[in-house]
């Protein structure tokens, strides 16, 4: 299991976070969401409320969010479910910050298939630039993660900062995405790799060639 | 004989094309769907049993067979349910994103036939949560489907009511185990279930439900526009059909692309990745299904086909297709026990020997490494992988004992080189 624990409880915490409650834009999202499950089942929403409520704290504090106590028991209220189920949802699923966390979360993939295409270098150049495993950086901007697999391997190494991913990385790359993200600037999410378009091998597909330049329509040829 | 680009399904597997409805149509997605609802239940899911096609989440489960464990009709008012697992998780795996992201009205209208055949009254589809940009495809693209009559209330104009919803993950392996799955859907901690009950009898919300892997669902309306012989034309007997295979690591051109099953190891290889970094003599060994299933050394995957038997022949599985492959440059006792650790980091804590044989097992690995253990260890930790094996309510504890047994099995002789190197160098 993965060793997770819960920011301490503390007048300070309460005094910032009790008045919770959703924004105008975010209780449509809300409702919008309890609504995809069937009548009496609206448990089934803790997730998706649980990211919303992150995503309206990171809003707030313009980090990627998390979740203090008092937000979970705000979630829990809105469903009407104890306090203690919503805790044990936060505290199972990695996604979900337990703990304060930097404007952006640097998640670099360190396993088997990013490790053998030299995830080490990613990993390095992150602590180059000052970020340590778990904590985040004095100026609030880094929080780094070593995150397991995220299903990006034919694309490997890659490390996903907030909502985009960045593929195919070399230390250099890397630190050429921090560099633009750090100045304000919205990087090219996906792979890296100059002219490689998703997962194709570089260089071009070995397959589907048509479907490069036109929506090519295969039936004919059934 | 090589798949031809006519008879791939996934036409737009790289993402060229944009992967919206007018698009999708324009490939051929939705073609009449009402023509194939309008076979019946029983047609669609003999079609499905007729055309070979096994589970591609890992078990490999027939997968029409699955389906006709469902109730015919319900006759107690519970309504059934299709669940798609797009928890793709599994180290290696990486398919389902690019169904998902390039092509996802495959998905949505295979969820469709899938759960009409089946007789559910709606499908939840389960992605993992770190696909954020993906799920946000996703969510567009069942609107547009809702949008165009497609599904919803009367979908395609057959007649049938049909919903499906996107829910997202957030973050844990185990959730692609089908009753952790059904868990994590009811707003739970994903721990697996006691089986049975099955879910085909009580699984979501004790409901009859089916859960499918991605690519199992998105392949279903090519087979039925095709035919399930033109599906069974390629691989071998048991083993039909085309597949998505996803080459990582040590490759010159790491890539993810479908080719008919039972192609050899080399022509995957050759053809679509440029060969082994280094060359063919370079190549150490090899993770064909994904991290849970054992590694096969170079000399014994070469000319292997790459299928549900051929691998089992060689000691290990096909799994999700996810090929992980390492050369002479690998610490290969480190990539296993990188391994462990993600198996360690994963278990979701409910049953004894994974909780706590996870971290065991991983601690011990990191000795083998360094070679800081004794030649009795490595024996003492095939044991342990033995008394997890088998001993718990899922299989992670198998996925989690099966590396181990693969770099023990096949290199032993590395793990002991280092302790007695290790050895030696204290002595000094």
């Amino acid at each position: 299991m993965a060793d997770r624990y819960l920011e301490p409880d503390t007048p300070e915490l309460r005094a910032r976070w009790s008045g919770f409650a959703w924004t105008k834009e975010n209780a449509a999202k809300a409702a919008e969401y309890v609504a995809r499950y069937p009548e009496g089942r609206q448990r089934s929403a803790v997730m998706p409320l649980l990211d919303l409520a992150q995503r309206q704290v990171g809003a707030e504090t313009d980090t990627q969010g998390w979740l203090p106590i008092p937000v979970m028991e705000y979630v829990a209220q809105y469903l009407d479910m104890p306090v203690i189920r919503v805790v044990e949802v936060a505290t199972f699923y990695f996604m979900y910050n337990l703990v304060p966390v930097g404007k952006f979360h640097v998640q670099v993939c360190g396993t088997t298939p990013c490790m053998l295409r030299g995830s080490d270098a990613i990993m390095a150049a992150c602590k180059q630039r000052g970020m340590e495993k778990g904590h985040t950086t004095a100026d609030g901007l880094w929080t780094l993660t070593e995150v397991e697999c995220m299903g990006n391997c034919a694309s490997a190494p890659m490390v996903q900062i907030n909502d985009d991913n960045y593929e195919d990385l070399t230390a250099e790359r890397l630190d050429a995405v921090l560099d633009a993200l750090a100045a304000g600037k919205t990087p090219k999410a996906g792979t890296q790799e100059p002219g490689r378009h998703t997962v194709e091998p570089v260089g071009g597909p070995t397959t589907l060639k048509q479907m490069v330049k036109a929506n090519h329509d295969y039936r004919k040829e059934w | 004989m090589s798949l031809a680009d006519k008879d791939r399904i996934f036409t737009n597997l790289y993402g060229y094309q944009p992967w919206n409805l007018k698009a999708a149509q324009a490939r051929g997605d939705w073609d009449n769907t009402k023509k194939i609802l309008a076979k019946g239940k029983d047609a669609i899911i003999d079609e499905i049993k007729a055309s070979g096609l096994r589970g591609r989440g890992g078990a490999g489960f027939p997968t029409g067979l699955k389906w006709s464990f469902m109730p015919k009709e319900s006759k107690d008012g519970r309504p059934s349910f299709l669940v798609i697992n797009a928890d793709e998780s599994e180290p290696g795996s990486c398919k389902d994103r690019e169904i998902i992201r390039h092509d996802p009205h495959k998905l949505i209208e295979g969820a469709l036939v899938a759960g009409f055949a089946m007789g559910a009254r709606a499908a939840y589809i389960y992605i993992r949560g770190e696909y954020i940009r993906e799920a946000e495809v996703l969510f567009a693209a069942v609107k547009e489907a809702y949008d165009a009559g497609l599904i919803g209330k009367n979908a395609c104009k057959s007649g049938y009511d049909f919903d499906i919803f996107v829910h997202r993950g957030a973050g844990a392996y185990i959730c692609g185990e089908e009753t952790a799955m059904i868990e994590s859907l009811e707003g739970k901690k994903g721990q697996p279930r006691l089986k049975p009950p099955f879910p085909a009898g009580a699984g979501l919300y004790g409901c009859p439900t089916t859960v499918n892997n991605v690519e199992s669902i998105a392949v279903a309306p090519t087979i039925m526009r095709r035919g399930a012989s033109w599906f069974a034309n390629f691989g071998r007997d048991n083993n039909k059909g085309t597949k998505l295979f996803q080459i990582s690591g040590h490759v010159n051109k790491p890539c993810v692309v479908e080719e008919a099953m039972s192609i050899p190891f080399s022509e995957l290889i050759e053809k679509h990745c440029g060969g082994i970094t280094g060359g063919k003599d370079n190549l150490l060994a090899v993770i064909p299904g994904g991290s849970s299933v054992p590694l096969v050394p170079a000399a014994q995957i070469w000319d292997a086909p790459m299928d549900f038997d051929g691998l089992r022949d060689v000691g290990s599985g096909l799994g999700t297709a996810a090929i992980i492959v390492m050369d002479k440059s690998t610490d290969i006792v480190r990539a296993i026990s990188r391994l462990s650790y993600f198996y360690k980091h994963e278990s979701c804590g409910q049953c004894t020997p994974c909780r706590e044989g996870t971290g065991w097992m991983w601690r011990v690995m990191e000795r083998l490494r360094t070679g800081d253990a004794d030649v009795s260890e490595i024996d003492m930790l095939w044991d342990v992988t033995k008394q997890v094996e088998g001993h718990t309510i899922c299989a992670l504890g198998d996925a989690a004992a099966w590396p181990i047994q693969g770099l023990i099995r096949h290199f032993r002789p590395e793990l002991e080189k280092r302790i007695a190197e290790n050895a030696r160098e204290a002595a000094e």
